[in-house]
C-alpha cells in the first residue's frame, strides 16, 4: 500500500507531470480530449437515443431545432435532429466512438509498422536499410490521403462484395495506417541508430546477447520518447484522415457513421437552414484534433530536454 | 613458461572507407581502405596486465574489439587459452564469451539508461543461463558491495549515479560472469583525476583477489604506469615497441616511445625540460612508406624509407627500429 502511494507520488513530482500542472492550456486540452474521449467510450449508456435502431426513430422528428420543442411532436432535442430525426448528440456520441477506434487502431497499427521498420533498418542498416528509407520515401512524395485512398481502391477490387460493409472499417484503419508508418520508421530508425553505437549495446553484443533481444529491450526502449509524441499527434491526424475518407464517402459504410460521415450527410442541409446537422459533429471533430494535438506539442516540449 | 592466456599473431584490420557505390562511379575513384591494425603480434600471461598506449587514431580501441568480437579480423589470429577463436562452434564461442569481459570508456553510455542497475548487472549471468532471477539478482546485490556501493543501490537508475560509481557499476557487470580476462577501453579516462585512482586501485585489488587479466588500453602514461606489467605501444596500428613496464619508463628503446615519455608532464618538478610530441600522426589511409613513424623520427635516415622494419629483441622486450642499440646517445 505505502508502496503504491509513493509511486503515485513519485508521478506527481515527476517533472512530466510538473510541466503538465504549469500549463493551462494542455489542462483544458487534456479536459476536452478526454470528454469527448469517454462519450464515445460509454456512449451506449450516455446517449439518450439510439441512432441506429430503427424503431426508436420517428419521422416527425425530423429537423428539429437545438433546445426548440418539434412542432409536431413536441420533443425536444440537445442539438436538434437530423432529417431522419435522428438525435445529433447521440449521433455524434457513436460517431466518435468509431471515429476514435479507427484512429486508435490505425496509429497502433502505422506504429507497429514503423517501429519494427525503423529498427530493422537501423540494426542491419546496408541494402536494407537503403530499401526500406527508399520506400519511405517514395512514399512520403504522394499525400497521404491519396496513399489511403489507393489502398482502399485495391481493397474494393480484392474483397468480395458481400464482406466489403463488414471489411470496411478494417481497411480503413490498414489504409490510415500504412500511410503513416513512415514518420514512425524515420524517426526510430534515427534514434535507434544513435542507441545502436553506445557503449551499453556493445557491453550487450560482447556478452553475446541475442540481436532481437537487443533490439526490444535494450534499444526499444530508449527510443519510446519521440515515438509517443508523433503517436498522439497521428492521433489527430488519423481521426482527420477517417474523416476526411469518409466525407469524401470511401471510408466507413453509412450503416456505422463516424464524425466524417456526420459532416458529410450534414453539408448537404446547410443551404437550406438546418446549420445544426453539420455545425455540431464538425465543432467536435475540430475540439478533438485541436486538443490532441496540443496534448502532443506538450509532450514533445515536455520529453525534450533542451526545453528545460 | 605456461601458455599464455592470450597470443595474438599477426593481427590486421582494415575498413573499407571508400565512397558510395554510386559516387564512385561517377567520380572514378578506387576503393579505399584505412588499415587500423597492421601486423600486430603480442601475448598476455596470466595474472598480468598488459596495456597498449598510442596516440589518438593509433587503433588500440580496434584492437580492444576485435579481442572481444565486436570487430571482425581481417587477417591473422587470436587464440584464447591456446584456442583459436575463428574456428569455433556457435557453442563454443558461447562458453569462451563467458570467460572474457569489457570495461569501457565511457560510463555514462555503457549503462542503459532505462534499466535498473540490478538488472544490468545481472544480464551477463542470465544470458549465459549461470543462474536463475532470483540468484542471479542475489548475486547482483553481492557484486555491488565487492565494488564498493551498497546492495540497495541495484533498486535504482544509472542516472543516479556519478561518474566514478557508474564504473565501478561496469565492473560489477564484467565481473557478474566470472571471466578470467578483462578488456578495459579507457576506463578512467571519462573520470575526475581524483576519482581515476579509486577505480583504479579497485581494478588492482580485484586483480589480486581473482587472478584478473588484463588488457589495458590506455592513452594516459601515467595510469598505465600505475597498472601494468608490460606495456606495447602502438603507433599507426603498428606495434613498435613492446617492453616490461618498469624498464620501459627508465629505458625507452623506440624513439617514439621516448617522443612520448618526454611528453608527460613533469610533476615531481625535476626541472628536467618538456619536449611536446612533434608532428601529428599520419592520414592512416595512406601511411609513409618503410617505417611510418620516419616522417617525425629524430633518428631518421635513408634506409627508414625503403622497408618496414620487424621487431627486433631489446634487452627489455622488443621494438621495431633499425636503429635500435645505436641510440643511446640520442
Amino acid at each position: 500500500m505505502s508502496q503504491s502511494t509513493s509511486k503515485l507520488a513519485r508521478m506527481w513530482d515527476s517533472d512530466v507531470a510538473y510541466s503538465f500542472r504549469r500549463s493551462p492550456v494542455t489542462i483544458i486540452a487534456a479536459i476536452v480530449a478526454l470528454t469527448i474521449i469517454l462519450g464515445a467510450v460509454f456512449a451506449p449508456w450516455i446517449a439518450p437515443h439510439n441512432p441506429f435502431d430503427p424503431s426508436s426513430l420517428n419521422l416527425m422528428d425530423g429537423f428539429s431545432r437545438p433546445m426548440v420543442p418539434n412542432e409536431f411532436s413536441g420533443n425536444t432535442y440537445l442539438m436538434g435532429t437530423d432529417n431522419q430525426g435522428r438525435d445529433i448528440f447521440s449521433t455524434i456520441l457513436y460517431g466518435a466512438r468509431i471515429s476514435l477506434f479507427v484512429g486508435f487502431a490505425a496509429v497502433a497499427f502505422g506504429m507497429i509498422l514503423g517501429i519494427t521498420a525503423g529498427l530493422v533498418a537501423a540494426w542491419r542498416g546496408g541494402w536494407v536499410d537503403s530499401l526500406l528509407m527508399r520506400i519511405a520515401d517514395v512514399q512520403l512524395s504522394f499525400p497521404s490521403i491519396l496513399i489511403a485512398l489507393l489502398i482502399f481502391g485495391i481493397a474494393r477490387g480484392v474483397i468480395p462484395t458481400n464482406m466489403r460493409e463488414t471489411m470496411a472499417i478494417w481497411v480503413l484503419i490498414v489504409a490510415i495506417g500504412l500511410s503513416d508508418w513512415v514518420q514512425f520508421a524515420r524517426v526510430v530508425r534515427g534514434a535507434a541508430m544513435v542507441e545502436k553505437n553506445k557503449e551499453y549495446v556493445q557491453a550487450a553484443r560482447v556478452i553475446g546477447v541475442h540481436p532481437a533481444r537487443i533490439i526490444f529491450s535494450h534499444i526499444l526502449p530508449n527510443v519510446l520518447g519521440p515515438v509517443l509524441v508523433i503517436a498522439t499527434i497521428s492521433l489527430a491526424l488519423a481521426v482527420i484522415s477517417e474523416a476526411t475518407l469518409s466525407f469524401l464517402g470511401v471510408g466507413v459504410p453509412p450503416t456505422q457513421p463516424s464524425l466524417g460521415t456526420l459532416i458529410g450527410n450534414g453539408q448537404k442541409y446547410l443551404f437550406s437552414g438546418e446549420w445544426w446537422i453539420l455545425l455540431f459533429p464538425s465543432a467536435t471533430l475540430l475540439a478533438l484534433a485541436l486538443s490532441v494535438n496540443l496534448l502532443g506539442d506538450w509532450l514533445r516540449d515536455a520529453l525534450n530536454p533542451r526545453l528545460k | 613458461m605456461a601458455e599464455p592466456l592470450i597470443r595474438v599473431e599477426n593481427l590486421w584490420r582494415k575498413f573499407d572507407v571508400s565512397k558510395p557505390f554510386l559516387n564512385r562511379v561517377i567520380e572514378r575513384e578506387e576503393k579505399q581502405f584505412l588499415t587500423a591494425t597492421a601486423d600486430v603480434s603480442f601475448e598476455i600471461n596470466r595474472g598480468e596486465t598488459f596495456a597498449l598506449v598510442g596516440e589518438s587514431g593509433s587503433g588500440k580501441s580496434t584492437i580492444a574489439k576485435m579481442m572481444v568480437g565486436l570487430v571482425g579480423i581481417s587477417g591473422g589470429k587470436i587464440s584464447f587459452d591456446g584456442r583459436d577463436m575463428a574456428g569455433l562452434s556457435p557453442k563454443e564461442l558461447r562458453d569462451l564469451r563467458r570467460r572474457f569481459q569489457m570495461i569501457f570508456q565511457d560510463p555514462f553510455a555503457s549503462l542503459n539508461p532505462r534499466w535498473r542497475v540490478g538488472d544490468i548487472i545481472a544480464e551477463p549471468m542470465i544470458t549465459f543461463g549461470m543462474a536463475n532471477a532470483t540468484d542471479a539478482r542475489k548475486e547482483a546485490e553481492r557484486l555491488l558491495g565487492v565494488v564498493g556501493l551498497s546492495a540497495k543501490d541495484a533498486e535504482k537508475f544509472p542516472h543516479e549515479f556519478s561518474g566514478g560509481q557508474r564504473q565501478r557499476i561496469a565492473i560489477a557487470r564484467a565481473l557478474s560472469s566470472k571471466p578470467e580476462f578483462i578488456v578495459c577501453d579507457e576506463p578512467t579516462s571519462a573520470l575526475d583525476v581524483s576519482v581515476q585512482a579509486q577505480i583504479l586501485n579497485l581494478m588492482r585489488d580485484l586483480q589480486d583477489e581473482l587472478g584478473l587479466t588484463y588488457l589495458f588500453i590506455s592513452h594516459d602514461l601515467s595510469v598505465v604506469r600505475h597498472m601494468a606489467n608490460r606495456i606495447g605501444v602502438l603507433y599507426l596500428g603498428r606495434l613498435v615497441e613492446v617492453s616490461e613496464a618498469k624498464a620501459l619508463f627508465k629505458e625507452p628503446q623506440h624513439p617514439y616511445t621516448r617522443m612520448l615519455l618526454e611528453a608527460v608532464p613533469d610533476l615531481a618538478l625535476s626541472g628536467r625540460r618538456r619536449k611536446s610530441v612533434e608532428g601529428e600522426i599520419p592520414n592512416p589511409i595512406s601511411p609513409p612508406p618503410g617505417c611510418s613513424f620516419h616522417p617525425r623520427c629524430p633518428l631518421v635516415r635513408p634506409e627508414c624509407k625503403l622497408a618496414i622494419p620487424g621487431r627486433r629483441p631489446t634487452p627489455i622486450g622488443s621494438a621495431a627500429c633499425i636503429a635500435i642499440g645505436e641510440t643511446a646517445t640520442l
